[in-house]
């Protein structure tokens, strides 16, 4: 219902703060004689923001303190025992009080407090809201107003609508810094909240990942060395690289060297198929299909490979880094100056000479730029290394061992908890924050230079 | 390229006349064409691995979670024993009465009905059918899934009419049944690492063979929700419709805000401290692992904001965060293609900036715009990690009717089902649901391949 009434408002006032600018725009011009500054349209979009603009913000400020104001209001009329006391039960109070003043009613004896307090809410809920439809209202006639008497020929409310559009579009943009301030802040934050219970030392340079259920001791119980985490993250990054790079550099090569452009149009998007496969798929592929088959393999040449294990989630892993290597690389090699190209067959060079001699040198650094953009991508994949690296924090050397990452501990230790009290969820963050300045690393690195070799050939 | 060094290094010396290099060259020539060809074979090779792997992963997913759209379904006569069926006249809401009171009653009565043994009626139904079996009713109760009770408990508490009349249900086999007569388990394995007993595995290939046992299209995997004590009726329903309020929410924030950024960057922004700030920025968050923007979920919307775990309300605020900058990137690289003769003309004409990108620009980059946004809605609808993190994970029975309400989403579903105990059930449920997100994640793609060709021939 009273959405309805608000939503009527807001429409009612809308329409009616256009028409009114752009009838009355209309209206001077027709007897003022002069060339109004902005269209009709302009006009009455501009009084549509003087009207709308202060009703919504006075709007957005009720509903964001109604609740709050409601249960203080509430609290007056409980006994000073349940106030005092808090928590729960006067959490559940003011929830009876409410729903009796809904008229939906409660189950069981409705106590003498409760009603008269469900009566004077339900009268200050109407009397608070007709005030605030009231000043809202009164808000946004006085902007009508205000605005309409600045239509003149002179008025321009083009330049007016737009100032507000580009506005519009700048607070759009600045949601990006927003967002990366809130990771920041929310990482350091929690992080300090962490170290305040371990020892920096011990987090970075321990040798020994055991946190321990958080519900068996107190506090800092449990061991929180970063280094098996970490080597188990490199492990398998490094797979996954030697896995990726080799068919995805020579498939990029074959791509656009050798292959007819119908084959390349054809094979290009197929390969980036790979891209689109969500990573649990990976995952659950890597679980199901690739660990067996490892450990199988393994049997029958005598190696003890586990299923799951850093070699399973590496190269499951590798294979989802192909398309991302395969296209940048693919990039990359097509700006390499055909002039260069053409100099070195026609030399007399053959065509894989001229790609190891000089297309390749000359495109090294774009791609060592890409290998690092694939790099920041296998350290913070989670999915995959969740279901088939085995989830064992111990520092090992055998690949075909299972072994963990640090974006599994984060998933482990954060999962489901809510309330980040001790440092066995706190943690996440601290590894977070590791994760985030790894990949910030590799990405600013990689950036610069991919754009130092752009330059170079631009 | 060494045999060409070694030439020049000839050549300095004083003997080495033309046609002997001529001879040098062409006797390398052999072998230099040789790993021409090996060069050639590996880029082949390397192009075949690639699709070699794109066909198996999708041949492993098909073959595994296709026969999971075939379940075994039993079909019974269900007769509605009023000795059974102990239970008064269902309550009407009495004038006067608040609603609180009469949803209390009312719970009362099905609560009572709850406690029935619905079992009962399913054993009698099943002992028509087969009159010669002997073994126990948990027998009987072991190759039904244990939901379907309920399925002729509410047909009964929304119909009590029912009572003393038949009807005929089609009911679904247990999971273990399924995996008994589908083969999924070892039939040679011994009793005692048999899911089922004897009698059961018995009786099961008895209603197969008599016809009541039928394999039908599994329907339910797309109307119910998931269910832990009843395996064979958990469906992707709930998943379904938090994956959908999470799209929603995208859409609905994701794409309005970044085009709207892309616009300024590319269009408004003045060369500044500020804009070069939001460009770094940018470019830094498309690479931000995802499960950092779960942690970011996690201690500002769950922990600040306190905002409800498991909600798809926060889940879409995140993967709105995690989207943002793809959609920005991919509707400035369109916004850049876009002639600047184009421009020039309008402002030519007498056009201010924003009319100029609001009436000329953007319409033709419109083709653009919507790829950039279904490649953001397909990366969000695909996305697990960060929802583990803001809880949903939590095992949920409902289908969530708001995006305040607990939900899952399809790929933490996936997520959950390959977890579950009942191993050689849900690895074929698991491949199924990878097979209607895959297909959910390529629908999508078409629809962009087939609106932008559309729009592009308009144009």
């Amino acid at each position: 219902m009273n959405t309805l009434i608000i939503t009527a408002l807001i429409l009612a006032f809308l329409g009616i703060a256009y028409q009114t600018g752009s009838s009355r725009s209309r209206a001077l011009a027709g007897t003022s004689g002069r060339r109004l500054h902005s269209r009709p349209s302009y006009h009455g979009s501009a009084i549509a923001i003087w009207t709308l603009v202060p009703l919504l913000l006075l709007l957005g400020a009720w509903a964001l303190l109604d609740s709050y104001v409601i249960r203080t209001f509430i609290t007056w009329y409980l006994p000073e025992s349940l106030v005092a006391e808090g928590g729960n039960a006067l959490r559940a109070s003011i929830a009876r009080v409410e729903a009796l003043a809904t008229g939906y009613g409660v189950v069981g004896e409705v106590q003498e407090f409760e009603r008269t307090a469900a009566q004077a809410v339900g009268r200050f809920q109407t009397t608070a809201f007709l005030i605030v439809v009231a000043a809202a209202t009164t808000l946004a006639a006085l902007g009508l107003f205000y605005a309409r008497k600045r239509i003149t020929p002179q008025f321009r409310a083009r330049n007016e609508v737009e100032g507000a559009v580009r506005i519009l579009l700048l607070a759009c943009s600045v949601v990006a810094i927003l967002t990366t301030f809130g990771i920041v802040a929310s990482l350091l934050t929690e992080a300090m909240r962490f170290f305040s219970f371990v020892n920096p030392l011990d987090f970075f340079f321990g040798t020994v990942w055991n946190p321990r259920f958080s519900t068996t001791g107190a506090g800092g119980g449990g061991e929180y060395g970063l280094i098996p985490l970490l080597w188990g993250t490199i492990q398998i990054t490094i797979i996954a690289i030697l896995t990726a790079v080799p068919i995805g550099l020579m498939a990029a090569v074959y791509l656009s060297q050798y292959a007819k452009p119908r084959v390349r149009s054809v094979v290009k998007p197929l390969i980036e198929v790979l891209a689109g496969i969500p990573t649990i798929v990976y995952g659950f592929f890597a679980l199901v299909t690739v660990g067996p088959f490892l450990a199988s393999f393994g049997d029958a040449i005598g190696v003890d490979i586990r299923a799951t294990s850093a070699l399973t989630a590496g190269i499951v892993m590798g294979v989802m880094i192909i398309p991302f290597i395969s296209s940048l690389s693919d990039d990359i090699i097509r700006q390499v100056p055909t002039a260069m190209r053409d100099g070195s067959l026609g030399l007399g060079a053959t065509k894989s000479e001229t790609i190891r001699r000089v297309i390749l040198p000359a495109a090294l650094p774009g791609i060592v730029g890409a290998i690092l953009l694939a790099v920041s991508r296998a350290i913070g994949e989670t999915m995959i290394v969740v279901l088939a690296a085995g989830n064992s924090p111990v520092l090992r050397f055998n690949p075909f061992e299972p072994t963990s990452t640090i974006t599994v501990s984060i998933v482990n230790q954060l999962t489901g908890d809510s309330d980040f009290a001790g440092p066995q969820s706190l943690v996440a963050f601290a590894l977070g924050l590791t994760l985030f300045v790894l990949t910030l690393v590799l990405n600013v690195g990689a950036l610069y230079i991919v754009r130092r070799f752009r330059e170079q050939y631009d | 390229m060494a045999n060409l060094d070694s030439t020049t290094t000839a050549s300095a010396g004083t003997a080495v006349t033309a046609e002997e290099r001529r001879q040098r060259v062409k006797k390398s020539l052999g072998a230099r064409h040789r790993k021409e060809r090996l060069f050639h074979g590996l880029g082949i090779t390397a192009v075949v691995l690639a699709l070699g792997f794109v066909a198996i992963l999708f041949y492993d997913v098909l073959q595994r979670g296709l026969p999971a759209f075939q379940q075994a379904q039993v079909t019974v006569d269900v007769y509605f024993d009023p000795e059974v069926i102990d239970l008064g006249e269902r309550p009407v809401q009495s004038p006067g009465q608040s609603p609180a009171d009469y949803s209390a009653q009312l719970n009362g009565w099905l609560r009572a009905a709850a406690l029935l043994n619905w079992n009962r009626l399913l054993e009698t139904s099943i002992r028509t059918i087969v009159p010669e079996f002997e073994g126990d009713a948990r027998d009987i109760a072991a190759i039904i899934d244990s939901s379907q009770r309920f399925v002729i408990r509410d047909a009964f508490t929304s119909d009590p009419s029912l009572l003393g009349q038949t009807r005929e249900f089609s009911l679904l086999a247990s999971a273990d049944a399924d995996n008994w007569l589908k083969g999924t388990i070892d039939r040679s394995l011994p009793d005692a690492r048999q899911q089922l007993s004897a009698d059961a595995r018995a009786l099961a290939d008895d209603l197969l063979e008599r016809g009541e046992i039928r394999f039908a299209f599994a329907s339910h995997l797309f109307t119910n929700v998931d269910s832990r004590s009843a395996p064979a009726s958990a469906g992707l329903a709930g998943a379904f419709m938090g994956s959908l309020y999470m799209m929603l929410i995208v859409i609905v924030l994701a794409v309005p805000i970044g085009v709207a950024s892309a616009v300024y960057l590319e269009e408004f922004a003045p060369k500044n401290r500020l804009t070069d700030v939001i460009e770094i920025t940018i470019n830094n968050l498309a690479a931000v692992p995802s499960i950092v923007f779960g942690l970011l979920g996690a201690a500002v919307f769950i922990n600040y904001f306190r905002l409800p775990l498991s909600a798809p309300l926060v889940g879409g605020l995140v993967l709105t965060l995690m989207t943002l900058p793809t959609i920005i990137i991919a509707t400035r690289s369109s916004l850049r293609a876009v002639a600047p003769s184009l421009r020039q003309a309008a402002l030519g004409l007498g056009a201010s900036r924003t009319q100029m990108v609001f009436h000329h620009v953007l319409p033709i980059t419109y083709p653009g715009i919507l790829t950039a946004a279904i490649i953001g809605v397909a990366q969000a609808l695909g996305e697990t990690a960060p929802l583990l993190l803001i809880g949903m994970n939590a095992f949920v029975a409902n289908i969530p009717s708001s995006p305040m309400d607990q939900a899952s989403a399809l790929p933490v579903q996936i997520y959950l089902w390959q977890g579950n105990e009942n191993r050689n059930f849900f690895e074929a449920r698991t491949s199924a649901a990878i097979i209607v997100l895959l297909g959910l994640m390529l629908s999508l793609n078409a629809i962009a391949i087939f609106l932008r060709s559309r729009l592009e021939k308009r144009k």
